[in-house]
C-alpha cells in the first residue's frame, strides 16, 4: 500500500515540479509563468476543441509508449519506438499502394496488421541482437530508427512517391473507405480507442495471465527464470515483438487517420515522447492511458503559447525534458524514511523538547 | 565515372572523414573519459547539440570563434555535470538518465536556438590540405576544421594520461571497481561526476565542429545521432583513446560517402548512403561483442557491457 502510495506521489509530484522549473524557465523568457500555466491547460483541457487535439496526440503516444513499456517489463530498455513508427507508416501506405484492398474495414485492418508487423520485426531485431549477439539494445534500437528514417525517407522519395507530390514528398493517399475515421462525428479517432484498448489488454497480460508473469521474472531476475527453466529469450523477443506491434500501428494510425499518405511530418518524436511517457507510467501499461492524455495535452498546448505568448514551439520540449529528469530524480526520494525525517524536523523546532525525550529511532 | 570526378570523389572521402569525423572524434574522446570512470552518459547526444547552439551563438554575438569554442566546452561540462549529479542519486538509474538529458538538451537547444536559424557566424579558421592540387573541387574537399588537430592531440594527451598520472589512474580505478577505490579512501561519486563532466566538456567541442565548421550553421537537425553513434564507436576502440582516433575517421569516411556522390553528381539513393555509418556501428558490434562475455578492456563496472 505504502509502495503504490509512492508510486503515485513521485510521478505526480516530478510533475508538479517540472510545471514549476519550467514557469521559471519561460519567466527568465520574460513571460508570465502564471499565464503560461494557465494557458498551458486552457490549450490542452480547456474546451471541446483543445480536447479533440488532445487526444488526437494522445493515441500515438500511448502505443509508442507500451513500445517502451512492454521491453521493459521484460529487463530491456528499449529507446527505438520512432523507427517502428515509421516504418509502420511506411509498410501501412506502401500496402494501401502495392496491392488492391477493399476500401472497408477489412482493408483498414489490413494495412493495420501489415504496419504492427513492420513494427514488431524491427523492435523484436533489437531483441535478438541483444540476446544472440549481446549488443546493447538501447544503442541498437537507436541505431535501428536511424536506419528506419533513413529507409523512409529515401522510399518516399523515391519507389513509392506520388509524383503529384512536389514540394512535400509523400507516398499516394490511402483510399477514401481505408481510412480511419473520427468518432461519432468529431477530430478524436478510432485510433485512441485502439491506444486505449492497447494499453488495457497489454495491462491483463502483464499482470494476469502466465506468459506475462513469466515476462516479469525475466525482467525482474534472469538467473531466477533460468533456474525455474523459462525460455527467457523467446520471452524477450516476444515482449520487443509485442512492443515493436504496438509502435508501428501507431504509425499506421497518424497515415490512415491524420496524415492520409506517409510523408515526413510522421517523423514527429511521438517515439522520443512514448519513452517518457512509459517512464512516468513506471512501465505500468494501464497508467499510460492518463499520462500520455496528460503529455499528448502538453503538446497541443504548445501551439498556443507559440501564438499568444511567442515561446518558441520547442518550449513543449524543454518542459518535457525537465519533467524527464525529475521524474528520474524523484526516484531517489523512495528510500526516504519520511517518519525519521519529520520527527527530526519537529526535534529541530521550538516543541522539541519532548519529543527528544523519546528513545532514539534506529 | 572519368578519373577527374574520381579524384573528386575520393577527395571528397578524405576531406569527408576529417570534417564529418570531428564530432564523432570530440563525442567519443568524451564518452571515452566517461566510461573509464564506470559510467555510460547516451545525454552526450543532447550534450552534442546543446553545444553546438551555444558556440554559434556565442560566436555570433562576440564575433569571435574561439570564444563560440570556450562557450561550447563550457555549456558541455555544465549539462554533463547535471547527469553525473542526478546518476549519483541512489536508485537513478544512468542509462535512463542519459535518454532523459538527451531530450533535455535538444529541448533548451531547440527553445534558445530559434532566433539563430538565420545569422551567419565567424567561423573557425580551415587548414588547407589540397594545396598540392590545382583542381578547386579537391582543395575546396581537403578544407580541415582547426579543431581536429587539437582532437588529436588530446587523444594522444588522453592515452598517456591514463597510463601515467595520478588522475588519470583514478579514473580507471572508479571504472573498474568501486570498492577498492572507496577501500582506498577515495569518493566514487566525486570521481564519476568529474570525469562526466570533462567527457562533457570533450564532447562540447564536437558540438563546435559541428555549428563552426561543417555544416556551419544551426538548426535543428544538425546531429542526427553522432552523440549516440560515439557511445558504440568507444565499444569499437575497446576504451582507448588512441583507437577513438582511427574510428571515427572511419566513421567520418562513411558518413561522407553520401555528400561526396552528391558532389560529383549522383543524386540516386542519398538517403540511403547516409545510413551506411549506423548500419557500420551496428556490424560493428555484431563483431565485437559476444553474447554472456564482456568486451576486453571494458572499465568492469559499466552497464552497457555487462
Amino acid at each position: 500500500m505504502r509502495n503504490s502510495l509512492a508510486n503515485f506521489l513521485l510521478p505526480a509530484g516530478a510533475i508538479i515540479a517540472a510545471l514549476g522549473v519550467f514557469g521559471v524557465f519561460v519567466w527568465f523568457a520574460g513571460a508570465s509563468p502564471l499565464e503560461v500555466w494557465l494557458l498551458l491547460f486552457k490549450g490542452a483541457f480547456g474546451d471541446w476543441y483543445s480536447w479533440q487535439n488532445t487526444l488526437q496526440r494522445a493515441a500515438p503516444l500511448m502505443l509508442t509508449a507500451l513500445c517502451v513499456a512492454i521491453p521493459a517489463r521484460a529487463g530491456l530498455t528499449v529507446i527505438g519506438g520512432e523507427g517502428a513508427v515509421v516504418l509502420g507508416g511506411l509498410a501501412c501506405a506502401g500496402l494501401a499502394q502495392g496491392l488492391p484492398l477493399p476500401a472497408n474495414m477489412v482493408g483498414t485492418v489490413m494495412v493495420c496488421l501489415a504496419a504492427a508487423l513492420a513494427g514488431a520485426l524491427w523492435i523484436a531485431l533489437a531483441g535478438w541482437l541483444r540476446q544472440y549477439r549481446g549488443i546493447n539494445e538501447t544503442i541498437s534500437s537507436l541505431l535501428l530508427a536511424y536506419i528506419a528514417i533513413g529507409l523512409f525517407k529515401h522510399l518516399v522519395e523515391g519507389p513509392l512517391r506520388d509524383p503529384s507530390s512536389l514540394n512535400k514528398p509523400s507516398t499516394f493517399s490511402l483510399a477514401e473507405g481505408l481510412r480511419i475515421g473520427g468518432i461519432a462525428g468529431s477530430d478524436v479517432h478510432w485510433g485512441l480507442v485502439i491506444g486505449v484498448l492497447a494499453c488495457l489488454a497489454a495491462g491483463l497480460w502483464v499482470h494476469m495471465t502466465p506468459s506475462g508473469f513469466a515476462v516479469r521474472v525475466v525482467g525482474g531476475n534472469p538467473r531466477a527464470a533460468q533456474l525455474v527453466g523459462l525460455p527467457a529469450s523467446k520471452l524477450i523477443l516476444l515482449a520487443c515483438a509485442l512492443g515493436g506491434a504496438c509502435a508501428g500501428v501507431a504509425g499506421a494510425i497518424e497515415v490512415a487517420a491524420v496524415h492520409t499518405n506517409a510523408n515526413a511530418a510522421l517523423i514527429a518524436g511521438y517515439g522520443y515522447a512514448g519513452i517518457l511517457v512509459a517512464f512516468i507510467a513506471r512501465q505500468h501499461p494501464v497508467a499510460i492511458v492518463p499520462v500520455a492524455i496528460l503529455f499528448g495535452g502538453f503538446g497541443a498546448a504548445g501551439s498556443l503559447l507559440q501564438r499568444r505568448l511567442g515561446l518558441p514551439d520547442a518550449s513543449v520540449l524543454v518542459l518535457q525534458g525537465i519533467a524527464f529528469v525529475l521524474i528520474l530524480a524523484s526516484e531517489a526520494l523512495r528510500d526516504v524514511d519520511w517518519k525519521g525525517f519529520f520527527a527530526r524536523i519537529g526535534r529541530l523546532g521550538p516543541s522539541g523538547a519532548p519529543s527528544a525525550a523519546l528513545p532514539e529511532q534506529p | 565515372m572519368t578519373a577527374d570526378q574520381l579524384l573528386i570523389f575520393l577527395a571528397g572521402i578524405a576531406g569527408g572523414a576529417l570534417r564529418v569525423g570531428a564530432p564523432f572524434l570530440f563525442v567519443s574522446l568524451g564518452e571515452c573519459i566517461t566510461e573509464k570512470s564506470g559510467r555510460i552518459n547516451l545525454g552526450l547526444e543532447g550534450v552534442l547539440v546543446f553545444s553546438a547552439m551555444s558556440a554559434f551563438g556565442a560566436s555570433y554575438l562576440s564575433g569571435s570563434a574561439w570564444t563560440g569554442v570556450l562557450a561550447a566546452a563550457a555549456t558541455g561540462a555544465l549539462l554533463a555535470t547535471l547527469h553525473g549529479v542526478l546518476c549519483s542519486l541512489p536508485r537513478v538509474n544512468d542509462i535512463a538518465t542519459g535518454i532523459a538529458l538527451m531530450l533535455l538538451g535538444m529541448g533548451l537547444a531547440f527553445y534558445l536556438g530559434k532566433p539563430l536559424i538565420q545569422p551567419q557566424a565567424p567561423q573557425l579558421p580551415a587548414i588547407a590540405l589540397g594545396n598540392w592540387s590545382d583542381s578547386a573541387a579537391v582543395r575546396s574537399a581537403l578544407q580541415v576544421n582547426a579543431l581536429v588537430p587539437i582532437g588529436m592531440a588530446l587523444a594522444v594527451a588522453l592515452w598517456w594520461a591514463f597510463a601515467n598520472t595520478r588522475a588519470g589512474l583514478l579514473v580507471r580505478m572508479a571504472g573498474d571497481s568501486a570498492n577498492a577505490t572507496r577501500a582506498l579512501g577515495y569518493s566514487v561519486s566525486a570521481i564519476r561526476i568529474a570525469a562526466t563532466a570533462a567527457g562533457g566538456m570533450v564532447a562540447g567541442l564536437g558540438g563546435a565542429s559541428l555549428t563552426l565548421f561543417y555544416p556551419g550553421s544551426w538548426n535543428e537537425g544538425i546531429s542526427s545521432g553522432q552523440g549516440l553513434i560515439a557511445v558504440a564507436l568507444v565499444i569499437f576502440a575497446r576504451w582507448s583513446p588512441i583507437r577513438c582516433v582511427y574510428a571515427s575517421l572511419l566513421f567520418g569516411g562513411a558518413g561522407a560517402i553520401g555528400p561526396a556522390l552528391q558532389s560529383i553528381g549522383i543524386n540516386w539513393g542519398y538517403h540511403l548512403f547516409n545510413i551506411i555509418p549506423y548500419v557500420l556501428t551496428l556490424l560493428i558490434l555484431v563483431i565485437t561483442c559476444r553474447p554472456g562475455t564482456t568486451v576486453s578492456g571494458s572499465p568492469g563496472e559499466l552497464s552497457s557491457t555487462r
